[in-house]
């Protein structure tokens, strides 16, 4: 398994991590190594095997259909770092 | 139903046909949102101000399950002839964008809570059957409201989470339609089921009915696909029907001239008729969906889905087909009396309360749908109500009153109410239809009027119409038209 | 003034407040005491909650005027909180520069049955960022030194909790373990670590890591305080739809009952390569102990334990790394000014982010990304069926399992330089977490001078009987109630 630099990249912009091109590199020869070890895994036979969909086994867990009093706005802006009056703000979406 | 079992159909004279899926998103009618508690009821409220921190997707919060919206969901996959799987659950779609709090937005992926269902309708008299892929259950994102109007111009966006976590309903079509027609129909009827079975206030202004369409171009006879396109930003029927044309021909123009589609998204811009090219930079989203580890699967069981099938009721085209049996209406007057479960829920309490169906439905088809529209209130929601309007149609069907009257009764009392029976006994609208003082009447209009008499008798028909009129002025508007007729026509034959 | 308390289990302050040795408001002064005389060394507190505190004290104390013995049994006694856990109004920031200054707007469940009970709050305790370690070195707010010499780890990622408790400031704290966060630090500062059943204790209110994995749970002293802190925060929540609804056993049912004619299996798989020989003889020790008091002692075989590992290695990076989107700039936390939304994601989460977070995000979302899903996640999901099943099997034939809960002692700080040598920190712990099983580490000892932890595991929902067996090692062990340098300063 070698991860290229292109590799790192791509993941780094799905992740939204911006990264320097010395992080890029030291991310890469680690991650590298980790997935190599990792590779154990297909040492485990699994082919009679389902995935674990939930470890507690619980199913239709679900509330019922009432209403209840939100916290407001000023309590859900309160630790928004740039607003603007009762909006959150964001920068230019198009670059 | 796949795309190479629906027929084909040319665009005339091209060689081409067009091949349409369409995608609709409906919020679901619950009274809480889809994993917190927080109030559906959103859509004026100020902003941020329907929030709570499981929404908002602070740190540390969990999402809960909204039983109602899942019941409503299967409840929809049944009306639609889906398929409910033993078994369901929740994948996290992972994506960055600030109408999306949590980063993801808990769906479904590959385990649906139904699948292969259809719906059948008609076009121009001819039976199109589209079959629907999957319905699915997931949750609404927020608004974004860019500064400016334009996201491309805009400087900096503002974020307002009231609408996310609202549970959102995904139908997918498959791509069996191929006119713009068509997919017009097909939004028409679904969201007529939608409303139908009460999961959807079918609003496509205020948005909490969406529809996005994926269209592409072949080869008459292929059954391969070309290149598609998603169009989005249809707000209406009609934008649905004109993007559909526009993009078509569009496509159809490219081609023609050799050029080659491209794989995108465009928008339809209302304003200017025409689609445009949303490309943005991240082309293909690899969203790496993976089950939900905060909310166990569903296992819903046979009897669980008979329950929820209980709940199903008289589904549109059932009624129809029902009001045209046992009404012995017309298949046009039948399809209007059931556009809405309202209207004909009202039709049928005052067809079941003596009045004849013919009358009911003249009138729920003419001057009540007609009051319906300019007051922007259906009959059931208005001051006179199904029963005042029963009482109405009673007094007239027994001759109580004459048509005239009972037509200005419900322009009075539509909006403002009261009782009809009331206002005719006190104002003594009752018709007259005692035939001495009706005969002493029509005696006096034809000594008045001998010019329109003789033009009666020298073959004019219409001219009896002015003397009827004149019969109905001197009394006052309440005589027995009939009657009237009738004693103008004895008198005046000869 | 005296600090008679530093050191006393949260049981033994709770009996002398309602003899009225003590009161709250003076358990709390000597608890404020002792961490503003340690906390220097040990970096344990990133946020004091002193006022708060006092608010708490003087209620508790009029509580357990008007209630008496009937008041909660944590009522009036100090507590520290990990700092991923939200306490309304208080910073809670996963000791991480991205949330710094992050007020939630709520209080978590496990902490509000706390304070229901009148529990109060010293303040939140630093830890890994975002849970994310073995060792407290990975937070933006300086590492944790371990109390018995601290040039040494911790453990982590609930080092500060552990610390907390080691260095006699508080009698328990709360941590979370997601691959072995509370067992670990347990182990290697001479505490009690106990990680509940998955499902027991609500994650309402827990900055999620994993969210498969984790689960809060006490750090104490004694295991009895353990059980106390683990019956006052474990039930059902209808906030987290992953808590179990099924009743939670008392365990002082049966804390005392013994370990008379239990089967206790010895996992082979535990007793790795990399086991240093002073902590294999601490818990060979002790399970010679376990049979001396009447367990019967048999080997069992985990075979897939050594791919623990690597399927943690995928599952937990996967699940946080959806985890950690939230963390954008937009609702709350850092947020880095650029021109593009784009760039301020980028810059806010690059800088905002340390290194081993920021590895593991993107571990996951290779791992989850378009073309790896089946080769890794899923595999890994496969993995974990056979893992778990394994314990199924063995608990067929045994009650409880024994060995221990760290391959080594406390380390210095900066050995473990390469990310897979801190992995390797956990490899016997993750396998439980994988299965949802209830754990616990209790003290058996030391190995040239430093503490060294016996691990119970149990199956699930065995939580009491976990707690049994741990209680009573403990009970007949000289070695299992350790005194740290900085609780034997304070309280010769």
């Amino acid at each position: 398994m070698t991860l290229s630099r292109d590799d790192v990249a791509h993941v780094a912009m799905l992740a939204r991590l911006g990264l320097s091109d010395a992080e890029m590199e030291q991310y890469r020869t680690q991650l590298d190594a980790i997935l190599d070890a990792i590779g154990k895994l297909n040492e485990v036979d699994t082919s009679a095997v389902a995935e674990t969909a939930q470890v507690g086994g619980l199913l239709n867990v679900w509330r019922e259909d009432e209403p209840r009093e939100s916290i407001g706005a000023e309590r859900a802006l309160a630790n928004a770092p740039e607003r603007d009056g009762p909006y959150f703000r964001v920068a230019a979406i198009q670059e | 139903m796949s795309a190479a079992a629906a027929p084909p159909r040319e665009i005339e004279g091209t060689g081409y046909e067009a091949v349409i899926g369409l995608e609709v998103h409906a919020q679901l009618l619950t009274r809480s949102k889809m994993f917190c508690s927080c109030s559906t009821a959103y859509f004026d409220s100020p902003p941020n101000s329907n929030t709570c921190p499981v929404c908002l997707g602070l740190p540390g919060t969990l999402p809960v399950m909204n039983r109602e919206a899942v019941e409503k969901t299967v409840l929809t996959a049944l009306a639609l002839g889906c398929e409910i799987p033993p078994f369901t659950k929740f994948d996290r779609k992972n994506y960055f964008y600030p109408d999306l709090p949590k980063g993801y937005q808990i769906s479904q992926y590959d385990l649906p809570l139904s699948r292969n269902g259809r719906l059948v309708f008609e076009v121009d008299g001819r039976e199109v059957r589209c079959g629907i892929t999957r319905v699915h259950l997931e949750e609404d994102t927020g608004t974004l409201k860019h500064a400016g109007d334009l996201i491309h111009e805009a400087t900096s966006s503002l974020v307002d989470l009231n609408r996310a976590g609202v549970p959102l309903m995904e139908i997918v079509g498959e791509p069996d339609l191929r006119t713009a027609e068509e997919a017009r129909e097909y939004v028409t009827r679904l969201r007529q089921v939608l409303m139908y079975i009460g999961v959807n206030d079918g609003s496509m202004e205020r948005g909490s009915l969406r529809c996005d369409a994926n269209v592409s171009l072949r080869r008459v006879g292929s059954t391969e696909y070309g290149t598609k396109v998603e169009i989005k930003n249809m707000n209406s029927f009609r934008a649905v029907h004109r993007a559909l044309e526009y993009e078509i021909a569009r496509q159809l123009q490219v081609l023609q001239d050799g050029g080659t589609l491209v794989q995108e998204t465009r928008g339809w811009i209302e304003t200017e008729n025409r689609t445009v090219s949303q490309r943005s930079k991240e082309q293909a989203h690899d969203y790496r969906y993976f089950p939900e580890p905060d909310l166990p699967p569903l296992e819903l069981d046979g009897q669980y889905v008979e329950r929820i099938r209980a709940r199903l009721p008289e589904l549109p085209d059932a009624r129809q087909r029902r009001f045209q049996s046992q009404y012995g209406l017309s298949a046009y007057d039948a399809a209007l009396l059931t556009a809405s479960r309202e209207e004909a829920d009202a039709f049928e309490a005052i067809a079941g309360s003596g009045v004849s169906a013919k009358l009911a439905a003249n009138w729920m088809i003419g001057d009540v749908a007609r009051l319906a529209n300019a007051h922007h209130l259906p009959v059931a929601r208005s001051g006179l109500g199904v029963t005042g309007l029963s009482a109405l149609l009673r007094l007239l069907e027994s001759g109580a009153v004459n048509g005239t009257t009972a037509k200005e009764l419900l322009d009075e009392l539509y909006a403002a109410g009261g009782d009809p029976e009331a206002l005719v006994r006190d104002r003594g609208l009752g018709q007259v239809s005692d035939e001495a003082a009706l005969a002493a009447i029509v005696d006096e209009v034809i000594a008045a009027n001998p010019q329109v008499v003789a033009d009666f008798q020298g073959g004019k028909e219409q001219a009896l119409g002015r003397l009827v009129g004149n019969v109905m002025k001197a009394s006052g508007g309440r005589a027995d038209a009939r009657l009237v007729n009738k004693l103008l026509r004895e008198r005046l034959a000869g | 003034m005296a600090q008679g308390f530093v050191g006393r289990s949260a049981a033994e302050m709770a009996a002398a407040l309602r003899s009225g040795e003590v009161t709250a408001v003076e358990l709390l002064r000597q608890a404020i005491v002792q961490r503003d005389r340690v906390d220097g060394r040990v970096n344990a507190f990133l946020e004091r909650t002193d006022e708060l505190a006092e608010t708490q004290a003087r209620a508790a104390d009029e509580r357990i005027a008007r209630e008496g013995a009937n008041a909660p049994q944590l009522c009036g006694i100090p507590v520290a909180l990990k700092d991923v856990l939200c306490l309304q109004d208080v910073p809670s920031t996963a000791s991480s520069r991205i949330i710094r200054t992050f007020r939630p707007p709520y209080t978590g469940t496990a902490v509000q049955r706390l304070l229901d009970q009148g529990a109060v709050v010293v303040g939140k305790t630093n830890c890994d960022e975002f849970a994310m370690g073995s060792s407290n070195e990975n937070s933006a707010y300086g590492a944790v030194g371990n109390p018995w010499d601290v040039e040494r780890v911790p453990g982590g990622s609930s080092g500060g909790s552990a610390a907390a408790v080691a260095a006699g400031v508080v009698p328990y704290s709360l941590g979370s373990d997601t691959g072995g966060s509370i067992r670990q630090p347990a182990a290697l500062t001479g505490t009690v670590g106990f990680k509940p059943t998955y499902g027991r204790v609500s994650r309402y209110g827990l900055i999620a890591f994993a969210s498969s994995l984790d689960q809060i749970g006490p750090f104490a002293q004694t295991v009895e305080d353990a059980a106390h802190v683990y019956s006052a925060i474990a039930g059902h929540d209808p906030l987290d739809s992953t808590s179990s609804a099924s009743a939670v056993e008392d365990p002082f049912e049966t804390l005392r009952s013994g370990v008379e004619g239990m089967r206790l299996g010895v996992p082979r798989e535990y007793f790795v390569e990399g086991l240093e020989a002073g902590v294999r003889q601490r818990v060979d020790e002790a399970i010679e102990l376990l049979r001396s008091l009447g367990a019967s002692i048999e080997e069992v075989s985990l075979p897939s334990t050594d791919a623990g590992l690597a399927t943690y290695y995928i599952i937990a990076p996967a699940e946080c790394s959806s985890n950690l989107a939230r963390f954008d700039g937009v609702r709350f936390g850092m947020h880095a000014d650029e021109p593009s939304l784009l760039r301020s994601y980028l810059s806010t989460r690059g800088q905002g982010f340390g290194a081993e977070v920021k590895r593991r995000i993107m571990l996951g979302t290779y791992a989850l990304s378009s073309g790896y899903y089946d080769a890794y996640y899923r595999k890994a999901q496969k993995v974990r069926t056979v893992i778990a099943a394994e314990f199924d099997a063995v608990f067929e034939k045994v009650d409880a399992l024994v060995c221990p809960t760290s391959p080594t002692v406390a380390f210095t700080q900066g050995a473990r330089e390469d990310p897979i040598a801190m992995y390797l920190c956990d490899v016997l712990t993750i396998p439980v977490n994988l299965a949802g099983l209830p754990g616990i580490s209790v003290p058996c000892g030391l190995s040239d001078g430093l503490p060294v932890g016996l691990q119970v595991i149990g199956p699930r929902f065995q939580d009491a009987r976990v707690l049994r067996v741990a209680h009573a090692y403990e009970q007949a062990s000289g070695a299992a109630r350790l005194r740290s340098p900085m609780v034997a300063e304070a309280a010769p």
